[in-house]
C-alpha cells in the first residue's frame, strides 16, 4: 500500500513502474443511503486505449467514474494505479496521480481567461513572485498547438462556446501530464464537426499512451472511438469486450438485459385538426419568419444543428422569451403568449432542454417537483393545496411512468437522469396538455428509459395531443415524427413529410 | 385515505408517506435543550440557583425575543426564495414612530397631530401594518422588476426607512400612547402575537400554493418560471409579507415600550436572520421551516437570558453570541455534506 503522496513523488522522479494495466479497480462497492450504487464491480484500463463505460442511467457508471477520479471513496475494493494500490482522497489527489476528469458540467471559471483557467494553482511566476502572464500565454499557445486547438489563450472563458470550453478542459487535463483521462459524455453538446475534432485529439492522446475512460450513450461513438468497452447494469459489472467483436444489438442486450425490438414504436394515429398554428414568428436577432402548423395527434420533429434556433422557437411559443413579431393561434384563435403561465392556461406544456438548469427543483422531493405546474390551476381550494388528492395522482403518474424510487419524498437530485426526466414529464402530463413541446427529451438518458419515453410520446399522440419534439439525434427525429421541420441559422429551411425525410435530406437542410 | 396509505406500506410499495423521516428541526431542538442545560449546570455552579426553574425569567426571555421572532418569520420566507431582507430593523423603527403618532393620548403634550388624540387603537395598528406592507412592496418590486440583488434593494430601504423614522419627529420620541394601543405590548400579548403569526405562516408554507411556490422559486427560479409561476408577482408578495410583519413588530415594540423612538429596531434584522439561519433556513434558498425559526428565536433568547443570569459582561455576550451563530451554521453545513456523500 503506497500513499498517493509517495506515488506523486515517484511520478515526479520519472521512475514510473510499468504494469499491464494503467488503472485497475477490483471488488468495488459503494452504498448510498438506501441504494447500492456499485456492487463488486471491476474495471481495467489498458495503456493507450479508449475504454468506454456503457450502461443505462443508474447502472453505476457515474459512481465508478467518480471513485476513479477521487470524488467518492469506495466502501470496499481496491484501486490500482500502474499495479500499485492507491487510495484517492480528493479530485486534486487524483489529478496529482495523473488521473484527470472532464465533467459533463464544465468546471471552468467564466470570468477568467483561458490560460488562467488552465494554469490555475500552477501559474508561472516571475522573479518578483507575481504571475508571469507572458509565460503563461506562451505555455498555453504551445499546448494548444500540440492539440491543434484554435482558441485565443487570453479570451475570457465566458465568451467561448460549449465545444471550445470542452477543448479548454481537455487541454487543462493534458497539461497535468495525466495518464488517465476520464470523459463524461463529452459530445453531448457538440456539433458533428466539433465531435470530429474531439476524436482527433483523443486518437492523438491515445497514440501517446494515455488511457481514456469514455462514458457515452451513443452507440456510433462507441464503434468509432472505443477500443474496449465495459457494461454495467443496476450497479453490477456485466462484462468487458473489444468493440470490434460485437454488434449494436449485443451491447443493447447487455445493457438492458433484455431484447429491445422496437426502438421507435411509431404508430399511425388519426391526425386531427390544426391545434397550433405559428405564422412569421420572429425573435429579433435569434430567429425569423418561422411558420408551421401542428395537428392533434401529430408529432412534428424539429431538427437542426445546435445554435440553429430550434430551442429558441420552443421557448418563444411557450412565452419564456415572448416573440417580437408574428402570430400564434391555438385552435384557430389568435392568442398572445407573454409568459409560461399564459401558455399553461392555453394547455401547453414544455419539457426544457436542460434538466438541471430549467427543469428540476433539485433540492426538493419528487412529489414537489411533479406537482408544481399543475398547481397553477388545479388541486387548489382557497389557496390550500389538496394534498391527499394530489399525492394520489402523483403516485399514479409515477407508477405509470415507472419512476424508479423507493418513495416520492426522495429528493429528485438523488435520481438518475432518466428517472428525473420521467418525473418532469409527469409534471407536464398532470396538466393534461393539448400541445406538448419536448426539447431533447432523451438527452443523456439510457436506452431503456429512452424507449419508455418514446412509448409515452406515442401514446400521447394517440390521445390527440399535438407534439413538437426537438432532438439532436436524427434517428430519433426520423423514427418518431410525422413531419420534420428543419432549421438553420434562425430560419426554417424545410418541412419534410415522414415518407421523404431521410438522414441525408435533413442534414442537407440543416447544414446548407 | 389513511387506511389506503397503511395498506400500501404493508405491501411494501413506496408512497409519499412511506417512511416518516425525523423532522429536520429535531437536531436544532436538541441544541436548544443542550444550551439550556449548560446554563442550568453553570447556574448551580456559579450563581447557586436554577436557570430553568424560574418562570419569571423564562417569561421575560420569551417576551424579549417575540419581536425578533415576528420579524424572523417574514425573513425566513424571504430567505427561502433565495433572497435576504436587511430592512426589517429600520422598518420596525419607522412603523413604531409613525403609528405612535396616531396613538397618542390627549392627556399628554403631543409631538404629532395635536388634533388627532385618543384615536381608537385600530387606526395606528392599521397604519403601522400598511406602512410595513408598503416598505415590503417597494423592496419586492425593486427586486422582482429591476432585478437588482435583494441585498442592495433592502440595504437601500434599511437606510431610507431609518431616515424616515428620524425625520418624522425630527428625532423627538413619541410618548403618552393610549392604553388601548399599549395593550398589544402588555403582559404576554407579544408572545401570543408571535406564536399566532408563527402558526399562520407555518400553515401557509406547508399547506398552501403560496408556500409551494415560495420553495420552488428558491430551489430553481428558472424552473419555477417555466412551470408557470409568476415569479415577479410572487416575490413582491413574499417581501410585502415580510414588510408587514416587520411593521407588526414595530407596533409591538412601541406598545411594549409605551413610547416610540427613532432608534428602535436597530440591528433587529440581523438577529432575525440569525434566528432563521440557526433554525435551519438555508441562505442558498429552497430550504427552511417556521418551526425551525421559532426554535432559532428561542435559542437567541436563551443565550441572552442565560448570559445575563450568569452575569457575563455584555461585551463578552456579543462576542460569544456571534461565535455560536457561526458555529450553528457550520455544523449544519457539515451535516448536510455528510448526508450527501
Amino acid at each position: 500500500m503506497i500513499s498517493p503522496g509517495t506515488m506523486a513523488a515517484v511520478r515526479a522522479s520519472g521512475a514510473v513502474p510499468s504494469s499491464e494495466y494503467l488503472l485497475q479497480a477490483e471488488g468495488v462497492r459503494k452504498e448510498f443511503p438506501g441504494v447500492v450504487a456499485l456492487d463488486d464491480v471491476q474495471f481495467k484500463l489498458k495503456r493507450g486505449t479508449v475504454h468506454a463505460l456503457m450502461g443505462e442511467n443508474g447502472a453505476g457508471k457515474s459512481t465508478l467514474m467518480k471513485i476513479l477520479a477521487g470524488i467518492y471513496t469506495p466502501d470496499h475494493g481496491e484501486i490500482r494505479l500502474r499495479g500499485h494500490e492507491i487510495q484517492l482522497k480528493s479530485p486534486l489527489d487524483a489529478l496529482e496521480n495523473g488521473i484527470a476528469m472532464i465533467h459533463q458540467e464544465l468546471n471552468l471559471m467564466p470570468f477568467m481567461t483561458v490560460s488562467e483557467n488552465i494554469w490555475i494553482r500552477r501559474e508561472p511566476k516571475n522573479r518578483f513572485g507575481f504571475v508571469d502572464h507572458g509565460e503563461m500565454h506562451r505555455k498555453t499557445a504551445e499546448l494548444f498547438k500540440r492539440l491543434k486547438i484554435h482558441i485565443d489563450p487570453d479570451i475570457q472563458v465566458r465568451e467561448l462556446s460549449v465545444a471550445n470550453r470542452q477543448m479548454v478542459e481537455i487541454a487543462k487535463a493534458v497539461s497535468y501530464e495525466s495518464d488517465v483521462l476520464i470523459m463524461d459524455e463529452p459530445t453531448s453538446a457538440l456539433t458533428d464537426r466539433e465531435v470530429e475534432h474531439l476524436f482527433e485529439i483523443i486518437r492523438d492522446l491515445r497514440s501517446h499512451g494515455i488511457g481514456i475512460v469514455y462514458i457515452t450513450h451513443k452507440m456510433n461513438e462507441l464503434f468509432e472511438i472505443a477500443d474496449e468497452f465495459s457494461v454495467f447494469r443496476d450497479g453490477k459489472y456485466i462484462g468487458t469486450h473489444a468493440s470490434s467483436d460485437v454488434t449494436r444489438d449485443d451491447i443493447i442486450r447487455m445493457m438492458v438485459g433484455r431484447e429491445i425490438t422496437q426502438m421507435f414504436p411509431k404508430e399511425d394515429v388519426p391526425i386531427g385538426e390544426v391545434v397550433l398554428s405559428v405564422k412569421n414568428l420572429t425573435l429579433k436577432g435569434v430567429f425569423h419568419d418561422v411558420s408551421f402548423d401542428v395537428r392533434a395527434g401529430e408529432i412534428l420533429g424539429l431538427a437542426g444543428l445546435v445554435g440553429s434556433g430550434r430551442s429558441n422557437v420552443a421557448e418563444t411559443i411557450f412565452g419564456v422569451t415572448p416573440a417580437t413579431s408574428g402570430t400564434i393561434a391555438i385552435n384557430g384563435k389568435d392568442v398572445t403568449i407573454d409568459s409560461p403561465n399564459t401558455a399553461i392556461r392555453h394547455r401547453m406544456a414544455f419539457l426544457t432542454e436542460d434538466r438541471k438548469d430549467t427543469g428540476c427543483l433539485l433540492i426538493l422531493d419528487i412529489l414537489e417537483n411533479m406537482q408544481i405546474a399543475v398547481l397553477q390551476d388545479k388541486f387548489v381550494k382557497n389557496g390550500f393545496v389538496q394534498e391527499g388528492a394530489l399525492t394520489k395522482v402523483c403516485e399514479e403518474m409515477s407508477r405509470k411512468l415507472r419512476v424508479k424510487t423507493p418513495n416520492l419524498s426522495e429528493r429528485i437530485e438523488n435520481l438518475s437522469g432518466g428517472n428525473q426526466q420521467k418525473v418532469l414529464i409527469g409534471r407536464w402530463l398532470l396538466t393534461n396538455p393539448r400541445i406538448l413541446i419536448l426539447d431533447e427529451p432523451t438527452r443523456g438518458i439510457d436506452v431503456g428509459a429512452k424507449a419508455e419515453i418514446h412509448r409515452f410520446v406515442t401514446e400521447l399522440a394517440k390521445d390527440g395531443v399535438a407534439v413538437i419534439m426537438i432532438s439532436s439525434e436524427l434517428p430519433e427525429v426520423l423514427g418518431m415524427s410525422d413531419r420534420v421541420m428543419v432549421m438553420h441559422e434562425g430560419r426554417v429551411t424545410g418541412i419534410l413529410d415522414r415518407a421523404e425525410a431521410t438522414q441525408v435530406k435533413v442534414m442537407e437542410l440543416a447544414a446548407r | 385515505m389513511n387506511t389506503n396509505v397503511t395498506a400500501n406500506d404493508a405491501a411494501g410499495h413506496g408512497t409519499a408517506h412511506g417512511r416518516r423521516k425525523l423532522p429536520p428541526e429535531l437536531n436544532i431542538f436538541l441544541v436548544l435543550i443542550g444550551i439550556a442545560l449548560v446554563f442550568e449546570v453553570l447556574g448551580w455552579l456559579f450563581v447557586g440557583q436554577s436557570f430553568l426553574m424560574n418562570p419569571q425569567r423564562l417569561t421575560i426571555m420569551i417576551l424579549q425575543v417575540s419581536v425578533i421572532g415576528i420579524i424572523a418569520i417574514g425573513v425566513t420566507q424571504v430567505i427561502i426564495t433565495g433572497g435576504i431582507d436587511l430592512s426589517s430593523g429600520s422598518v420596525v423603527g419607522m412603523t413604531a414612530m409613525i403609528a405612535a403618532g396616531f396613538a397618542q393620548s390627549s392627556t399628554w403634550s403631543r409631538v404629532m397631530y395635536p388634533a388627532l388624540a385618543d384615536l381608537p387603537a385600530i387606526v395606528p395598528i392599521a397604519i403601522g401594518l400598511l406602512i410595513g406592507l408598503v416598505a415590503g412592496l417597494i423592496n419586492g418590486a425593486l427586486i422582482a422588476y429591476t432585478r437588482i440583488p435583494p441585498f442592495i434593494a433592502t440595504l437601500g430601504m434599511m437606510v431610507s426607512a431609518r431616515g424616515v423614522s428620524k425625520w418624522y419627529t425630527k428625532g423627538q420620541p413619541v410618548s403618552g400612547l393610549t392604553d388601548q394601543f399599549t395593550f398589544i405590548g402588555s403582559g404576554i400579548w407579544p408572545v401570543v402575537i408571535f406564536l399566532a403569526v408563527a402558526v399562520i405562516f407555518h400553515i401557509a408554507l406547508r399547506y398552501t400554493r403560496y408556500g409551494k411556490f415560495t420553495y420552488a422559486i428558491g430551489a430553481n427560479v428558472q424552473a419555477a418560471r417555466v412551470s408557470g409561476i409568476n415569479v415577479e408577482a410572487h416575490l413582491v408578495k413574499v417581501y410585502a409579507i415580510a414588510g408587514a410583519l416587520a411593521g407588526l413588530a414595530g407596533l409591538v415594540t412601541a406598545a411594549r415600550a409605551q413610547t416610540a423612538q427613532a432608534g428602535m429596531g436597530v440591528m433587529y434584522e440581523l438577529d432575525a436572520i440569525a434566528a432563521a439561519v440557526i433554525g435551519g433556513t438555508s441562505l442558498a434558498g429552497g430550504v427552511g421551516r417556521i418551526t425551525g425559526t421559532v426554535i432559532g428565536t428561542v435559542i437567541l433568547g436563551v443565550m441572552t437570558s442565560g448570559f445575563t443570569f450568569l452575569r457575563v459582561d455584555a461585551y463578552y455576550q456579543e462576542i460569544i453570541k456571534g461565535a455560536i451563530i457561526v458555529a450553528a451554521v457550520v455544523t449544519d453545513v457539515y451535516r448536510q455534506k455528510k448526508r450527501k456523500t
